[in-house]
């Protein structure tokens, strides 16, 4: 039942990601963060379908999280949830066509190993 | 008003980069750690009924969590808005490490060696990927 509701997490996080990156970059760089052009921002956003398909995934995501904090330590979930960091680095290369350089790689793959050792 | 120099540009955009990526390691750290408190006291929602996850969400320490996610959530949204997700990822990821010492000190969880080796390669990557640039291109924009 753990390892179910990591897998949840995982892919759920990864599609999560992927889509609000892809529609914060289609944006473009946030410059303006007086409150009216925030207030703007903000209703820009929520009919962003990119974003709010981000959301619903993340909903599961997030419930999905919670259960498993109700059977599993916080030291535990945390670190599983990002069994998908270097997924989400492949799909960022291909489908957000990042330049994902050689440091960018090594440092994803450190930080991937280290998390899997935190979760023992 | 015409382009800023890019030196300067260059500069705003790493300032602006590193105050957000403070904010999202601190709501996502305090948000999880509220949540897990208030979870662990509410007991095992596997196998109940939807009703559950509902009661779940209105118990004040999960309550709580919830809103700083949502800080962490927008913070994360604007950071993604100039930097790249291979280069926020990896870089907010030192996170997990202070969730791992949160763990410790709040919850009493344990820390093995395993952990700590984990904590170990966790700050080197992250220490990797922040030499890169945020933005994927010095030259657009």
């Amino acid at each position: 039942m753990k390892w179910l509701l990591v897998a949840i997490i995982a892919v759920a996080t990864t599609v999560s990601d992927v889509l609000q990156a892809a529609a914060m970059k289609s944006h473009g760089e946030i410059r303006d963060f007086r409150p009216g052009a925030l207030g703007r921002l903000f209703a820009l956003l929520v009919r962003n379908r990119l974003i709010l398909a981000s959301v619903a995934v993340m909903a599961v995501s997030f419930f999905a999280f919670i259960a498993l904090l109700s059977i599993a330590d916080l030291s535990f979930a945390v670190p599983a949830t990002a069994a998908s960091y270097v997924l989400e680095t492949v799909l960022a290369k291909y489908l957000l066509r990042e330049p994902v350089t050689l440091e960018r790689w090594a440092g994803a793959s450190l930080v991937a190993c280290g998390v899997a050792l935190l979760s023992l | 008003m015409t382009e800023a120099p890019p030196r300067s540009h260059h500069a705003r955009l790493r300032l602006k980069t590193h105050i957000f990526t403070v904010l999202v390691v601190m709501t996502s750290v305090s948000g999880n750690l509220s949540l897990s408190f208030g979870m662990r006291q509410f007991g095992s929602l596997v196998s109940r009924s939807p009703m559950a996850y509902v009661r779940a969400v209105f118990d004040p320490w999960v309550a709580l969590g919830i809103a700083l996610l949502l800080v962490w959530l927008a913070a994360q949204m604007a950071l993604l808005s100039w930097a790249d997700l291979s280069y926020v990822l990896p870089v907010t990821s030192i996170g997990y490490v202070l969730s791992a010492l949160a763990g410790k000190l709040f919850m009493h969880e344990r820390t093995s060696v395993w952990r700590w080796a984990g904590i170990v390669l966790i700050v080197a990557g992250v220490m990797l990927v922040a030499r890169t640039a945020p933005h994927r291109s010095g030259a657009q924009s």
